[in-house]
């Protein structure tokens, strides 16, 4: 089995990009973990498919 | 009388989902309201607001990005009243938290930029949102856990196979538990880190594997989460499998945990084969599985108590007493009522082993499902999407189980309650002692024998053994484990009926 990816998750400290609920930004730092929070909101003015487009064409 | 029906959309104003529940229930709470719902306009949320008899029009005018007031009331002044104060809510600045002052990205795109060496995204947006923040995140080399549910399957299968492409890890969607190189993210409890890696379909599963490890001396190195659907047909387990190399080359697992329902056939092949190429030892724990073949570096096991058991090695511990009197006669009923759904899961399997019949709404097999029939014994799965939709989940609000728990209660069939208490971060605040003031509210001689399990740690904010006292003062028996809570709470029904 080689070395995937995914030790690099396991293996480095955890260090979070947080996109929606506040509160798990906030429990994380209190437990000493980098965060970041995203202050969300829905993308292309809430259009769920126009959204889901735009994340596929990398936009 | 005809109920008044009122609607407001509120164009591009976004709240998150914790802080809109919090303001429907104080508008729910109002003065000739039968129901409120403010929630943000997506297809998901508008097709619960219209099977709630919300929605005062076919077609309202609202997308995702709208926030959509909805109240139900018994006239036209309360609606009217009702509506004013929820705007009033909504036009409150916005409450900004820890560090608020401080300029905030917008997009992942640009977090990362501000954070570099970030390696995972936990994204818990609406879940008509969450597989395209998702697809942003492993595009920009994040790792991500998708708390998010009503994802659908097939953005699931196409995220987790572009996943798998570029090496990153999908977890979830509806993965509410995972502990990262010794951290608990979302749902999950503080633990000793130590040799024991865990894969779960489910997050009340990792809790009580991860919480009895502990309590059994061992450590968990990592718990990951896949979501339920992962080993399902049409996903074939691309994240079980990336798990379970992952574990394999992390040098600081030494033993690997599988936790989850029984995986399609073709799909268990698959699983198997892999757990036979690696060099660890692994313990499988299929919930509601017949026993079957297993590769030689594997055992299976059939709860959640005994999964952890093995993963420290120990493979008897000192069976506990079941210290249940009879009750009254004439009680034959036991009524299992659980936050978690593994924890419903792993009581059928007991009571199922032990020959009984079951009821569910969340059946494994051998059970029935509860909408089909009674049985003596049913046990119920309260954080369901029929119970949460649009409402939070038991662990986070206990008061959703009050009302199947206050019925139980009155039931003068009912012999036994069988109840699950999860702790940890994320969770309540104090569900045991929400759990005592509400059985106190029926004396002690009318009620059914109680039986519960906490799953937590005395690490966690709640503390365990705090939980634990809380409700033996109401006279609740608290099992070591939720199996042995069921083992006790079908004790109990036994020497009822030989009474």
């Amino acid at each position: 089995m080689s070395e995937t990816k995914i030790n690099d998750l396991l293996e480095r400290p955890l260090q979070v990009i947080n996109v929606g609920l506040e509160g798990f930004a906030e429990e994380l730092a209190a437990e000493g973990v980098e965060v970041v929070h995203v202050d969300w909101t829905p993308p292309a003015g809430g259009d769920v498919e126009l959204a889901n487009l735009l994340s596929k064409l990398g936009a | 009388m005809s109920a008044v029906v009122v609607n407001r959309v509120r164009k591009g104003q976004y709240l998150d989902s914790v802080a809109l529940m919090r303001f429907s229930r104080s508008i729910a709470a109002l003065k000739g309201v039968e129901e409120a719902a403010l929630m943000m306009g997506t297809p998901a949320n508008l097709a619960i607001m219209r099977d709630a008899g919300l929605l005062d029009a076919d077609a309202l005018d609202a997308s995702g990005g709208d926030l959509v007031i909805a109240i139900r009331a018994g006239d036209e002044g309360a609606a009217g009243n009702a509506l004013t104060a929820a705007e009033a809510l909504l036009d409150q600045p916005r409450a900004s938290g820890a560090g608020g002052a401080a300029w905030r990205p917008r997009t992942i795109r640009t977090a990362v930029d501000q954070r570099p060496g970030a390696n995972l995204a936990l994204i818990s947006v609406p879940g008509d949102f969450a597989a395209s923040e998702a697809r942003k995140a492993i595009r920009r080399g994040l790792h991500a856990m998708i708390f998010s549910d009503n994802v659908s399957i097939d953005e699931e299968v196409a995220l987790k196979r572009e996943a798998r492409d570029l090496g990153r890890l999908i977890m979830g969607p509806d993965c509410g538990t995972a502990i990262i190189n010794g951290r608990p993210v979302a749902f999950a409890n503080r633990l000793p880190r130590g040799g024991v890696g865990i894969i779960g379909a489910s997050g009340t599963g990792i809790q009580e594997v991860s919480c009895l490890i502990a309590r059994h001396g061992g450590g968990i190195s990592h718990a990951i989460g896949v979501g339920g659907r992962d080993l399902g047909e049409a996903v074939g387990g691309i994240s079980t499998l990336m798990a379970l190399d992952a574990l394999a080359n992390d040098a600081s697992t030494r033993h690997i945990v599988l936790i989850s329902k029984p995986p399609a056939p073709s799909v268990m092949e698959t699983v198997l084969a892999r757990i036979e190429e690696l060099h660890k030892p692994v313990t499988v724990c299929f919930i509601g599985a017949e026993p079957g073949a297993m590769p030689p570096n594997a055992g299976q096991v059939f709860t959640l108590r005994d999964a952890a058991l093995r993963a420290v090695d120990k493979e008897t511990v000192a069976v506990a007493e079941c210290p249940v009197t009879p009750g009254a006669a004439g009680k034959s009923k036991i009524r299992g009522l659980f936050s978690g759904g593994t924890l419903c899961a792993e009581a059928q399997v007991i009571m199922l082993g032990a020959g009984e019949g079951v009821a569910s709404n969340a059946p494994i097999p051998g059970a029935i499902p509860a909408e089909d029939g009674e049985a003596a014994i049913t046990l119920l799965d309260l954080g369901d999407d029929v119970y949460t939709r649009g409402r939070p989940h038991p662990m986070i609000d206990p008061e959703v189980r009050d009302g199947p728990i206050a019925a139980a209660l009155g039931d003068p069939e009912v012999a036994v309650i069988q109840l699950d208490v999860v702790i940890g971060l994320g969770a309540h605040g104090d569900p045991a002692g929400h759990l005592a003031r509400l059985v106190r509210q029926t004396p002690a001689k009318d009620r059914p024998i109680i039986i519960a399990s906490v799953t937590g740690t005395d690490d966690d904010p709640q503390v365990r053994s705090a939980q634990v006292a809380a409700l033996e003062a109401e006279g609740v028996i608290v099992a070591p484990t939720n199996a042995d809570a069921a083992e006790w709470a079908r004790e109990a029904l036994d020497r009822n009926r030989s009474a």
